[in-house]
């Protein structure tokens, strides 16, 4: 909605309270996060170790993306971070926070106004755009771990395409429950060749990451591992020639934007459980409303004269 | 000699060396020469411990001669069993020679028709055709039909025998080793036997049999072989 | 005998980091469709001598030469890594004498025996999972155990499941690491008659490493008798096991408790 502006202007290089270097990274950390992130996009959805560094949050809070994102961020840039589709959860605006003090640049709520967007288990709604950056913040990167733990067998399954093992997962959980239930962190192949986890996000969104016009970029904190997708590549989510890949389909339009074909979150309203479906994407949803559409709710609630988000 | 030779042995001789019993050697026979064809039944003779046993065994290639040859026509040459690579000894015994020993090596679990059949499509005759020959040939040797699917190892002697019987003769082998294989059998089934045996020397089967029924061996038997004229003084 | 062989040993030697031999100047050439047995004492060096053969161990001289489907003979260890493992995956079986070693414990039974079926590219759940069932009831596990983990079988099944995850993408070579090794003496029965079976109507050649007689006598038809590293004495199994000719092959079979 608002763009907040750099609170000093000519901090090139410093932050703009003049204690940390731009963006907190030193510089030479900073090249080689991007020596790493070269590597990345040159072999899609493959795990480039990097020599992570400490940050001043713990794991498990977006260390990877963080470091990913002072890495790629310019004074130019205007940064978005996103925490399960909302801008405006703790760990989204501690992010943001943390970005606009210490590289001084403009942050936004705004997803068409960002060129970097930092998420946390979701693609924004709206269509990225070449000129955009999307860092994901992965807590672990290597998707065939729950099935092989030996690190060493998994970088040979890698390296040698060795892939059925992922299929193994798969049938797991349609001989148990009658399909497939994983329904976060659904594995893709990228670029007809690695084996890649998508991070935590619903696979509703794996689709979006099937040739997605912006460059996408991959932070584990922990793991030390960074990957990437390059603009345009191919994105496959894996399944059965029986059991095709299905993203969740929700029923109900937004109850707030009337948004059909989006990922919906439910809110519970009042401690009789009653409760409604509404867009996950908070800044998708804000938009609809002030384009005049109107959920069930949101109509309900102007019917009688007040604001149904209050 | 007009007949077709199918197996002639050749200055057999085989002693044992006991290692477990600090090297003592046991001779058992030396300068076996015998030659069988084709439709011919020598039958072996000589007192308990003569080693005709030893010598049956010698000329499956279950036990090793200590030297001599065993010739056997296998493909239309004489081969030596004896020397012969493990994989071709393993070819004579699947194409050329069939051996009835004196007891049946069970197989847990494997019904008495399956161990019959089995035997047959080892020599190619597909399953159900070596079913339906396997119970035919149980039938005419009187095992009762409710035990054709029990596993033979709760069988009397004799039941195991005619497994046995059958198992050995489902097929035509050229060359045929008897070890007592009417021993344990009753009167009327070992006419049976008999009659089986008849009809494979009538099809050309070379035979050498170790049979103490005199009745029985002057039935089949063209010749009689003394293995205890070759016995070793000790 | 026109066919060609499968698996060639020559002079598979190997002597561990501190001078110990475990194996010395083994040869043999197995044919499609032949059970090998090696027997001999606890470190006799059958173990090592498996693990040269089944490309896990590369011997200090001599070479292994394998088979490999259109390429004729090629020498195991000079396979590229990727080319070696998919043999693991196809052509290939191992059975572990511990089951835990060949299995997924994690992962169902129907997951464990489709696993191979996946890794060469099977991409259509019905199908696999018939697959799956077909061969858990050839080793005679229930259908109604697909869905189970094998940490709730019992040894015996676990060790069938383990063969069946094998068979499955029908290997050409099998090796097995005393396959009856820890289980009960009635299991143990079901399970030879069961691998005798397979091996039997599949024609798979196998490579079985025993310390058991009994194990040879019904699946194998030649015998190697190790002691020492060394191979003191092979034949037919019936020849080395009914007249055995070298001290050790004869205390070795003597040793045997006739039941």
């Amino acid at each position: 909605m608002s763009t907040l502006q750099p609170a000093g202007s000519g901090a090139q290089f410093h932050s703009i309270d003049g204690v940390y270097n731009f963006a907190y990274l030193d510089e030479q950390t900073k090249r080689m996060i991007r020596r790493a992130l070269l590597k990345a996009v040159a072999i899609p959805g493959y795990q480039v170790p990097f020599g992570g560094r400490e940050m001043p949050v713990a794991y498990g809070w977006g260390t990877g993306g963080m470091q990913v994102t002072a890495s790629i961020l310019g004074v130019d840039d205007v940064l978005k971070v996103i925490d399960q589709g909302a801008d405006d959860t703790t760990n989204a605006v501690s992010i943001r926070r943390f970005f606009n003090r210490t590289a001084g640049v403009p942050v936004t709520e705004a997803t068409t106004e960002a060129t970097v967007i930092q998420t946390r288990h979701r693609i924004p709604e709206k269509t990225l755009r070449e000129d955009q950056v999307i860092v994901y913040q992965v807590p672990m990167p290597e998707p065939l771990r729950k099935l092989e733990p030996r690190e060493t067998e998994t970088r040979k399954m890698h390296a040698f395409a060795e892939y059925g093992l992922m299929q193994v997962k798969l049938y797991e959980d349609i001989s148990r429950h009658g399909e497939i239930t994983t329904t976060y962190d659904y594995p893709v192949e990228v670029n007809a060749r690695y084996m890649m986890a998508p991070s935590p996000i619903p696979k509703f969104d794996n689709p979006k990451m099937h040739a997605m016009p912006a460059l996408q970029l991959f932070g584990a904190g922990r793991e030390k591992r960074i990957y990437a997708i390059p603009p345009y590549t191919k994105v496959r989510s894996l399944d059965f020639n029986d059991y095709p890949f299905e993203p969740q389909q929700f029923e109900d339009p937004c109850a707030l934007c009337d948004a059909k074909g989006v990922f919906l979150d439910e809110v519970i309203l009042d401690d009789k459980g009653d409760h409604m479906f509404v867009c996950s994407d908070s800044d998708h949803c804000r938009d609809r409303r002030a384009e005049g559409h109107m959920g069930p709710r949101a109509r309900e609630a102007a019917e009688k004269g007040y604001g149904a988000d209050e | 000699m007009t007949q077709h030779m199918m197996l002639q042995v050749q200055d057999l001789s085989k002693t044992f060396t006991l290692h477990t019993q600090g090297g003592a050697t046991l001779p058992v026979f030396d300068g076996v020469n015998l030659a069988v064809g084709a439709g011919q039944c020598i039958a072996l003779t000589g007192a308990s411990g003569a080693g005709k046993s030893t010598l049956l065994r010698s000329l499956y290639a279950n036990y090793r001669p200590s030297s001599g040859q065993v010739l056997v026509r296998h493909r239309e040459a004489m081969v030596d069993l004896t020397g012969a690579e493990p994989r071709l000894q393993l070819e004579i015994r699947r194409e050329t020679i069939g051996y009835v020993s004196q007891f049946l090596r069970v197989i847990p679990r494997i019904p008495a028709e399956g161990i019959v059949a089995e035997a047959a499509v080892a020599g190619g005759m597909d399953a159900a055709q070596a079913l339906d020959a396997a119970r035919a040939l149980l039938r005419r040797l009187n095992l009762p039909e409710r035990l054709w699917s029990v596993p033979p190892a709760t069988f009397s002697g004799g039941e195991q025998q005619r497994v046995n019987i059958a198992r050995g003769l489902i097929r035509s082998f050229p060359v045929l080793l008897l070890d007592e294989p009417t021993a344990s059998l009753d009167a009327e089934n070992r006419n049976v036997a008999v009659a089986l045996i008849m009809e494979a020397k009538a099809k050309g089967a070379a035979i050498v049999a170790i049979c103490h029924d005199e009745t029985v061996r002057a039935e089949i038997a063209d010749a009689v072989f003394d293995v205890s004229a070759f016995q070793v003084a000790a | 005998m026109s066919d060609a062989p499968l698996l060639e040993a020559e002079g598979v030697s190997h002597t561990y980091a501190g001078g110990q031999v475990g194996c010395a100047d083994v040869g043999f050439t197995l044919y499609p469709g032949e059970v090998l047995g090696i027997v001999g004492e606890s470190g006799s060096g059958k173990s090592t001598l498996l693990s040269c053969l089944s490309g896990a161990l590369p011997p200090s001289r001599g070479r292994v030469r394998f088979a490999v489907r259109g390429q004729g003979m090629q020498d195991v260890f000079k396979l590229s890594e990727p080319e070696r493992r998919l043999l693991m995956r196809t052509d290939w079986g191992i059975v572990h004498q511990n089951p835990r070693d060949g299995l997924r414990m994690s992962v169902s039974a129907g997951g464990n025996v489709g696993e191979r079926l996946m890794a060469v590219g099977a991409r259509h759940y019905g199908d696999i999972r018939s697959e799956a069932l077909d061969w858990l009831g050839r080793v005679e596990i229930d259908a109604e155990r697909v869905d189970h983990l094998p940490r709730t079988f019992s040894g015996g099944m676990q060790q069938r499941t383990q063969i069946a995850r094998i068979l499955v993408s029908q290997p050409r070579l099998v090796f097995m690491d005393e396959p009856t090794g820890g289980l009960d003496v009635s299991v143990q029965a079901r399970l030879l008659d069961l691998l005798r079976g397979l091996v039997r109507d599949l024609g798979v050649a196998a490579v079985v490493v025993t310390h058991d007689l009994a194990v040879v006598r019904l699946l194998s038809d030649r015998l190697m008798v190790m002691r020492q590293g060394r191979v003191v004495e092979s034949g037919l199994t019936d020849q080395v096991l009914d007249d055995p000719q070298h001290p050790y092959s004869q205390l070795l079979v003597s040793s045997v408790l006739q039941a």
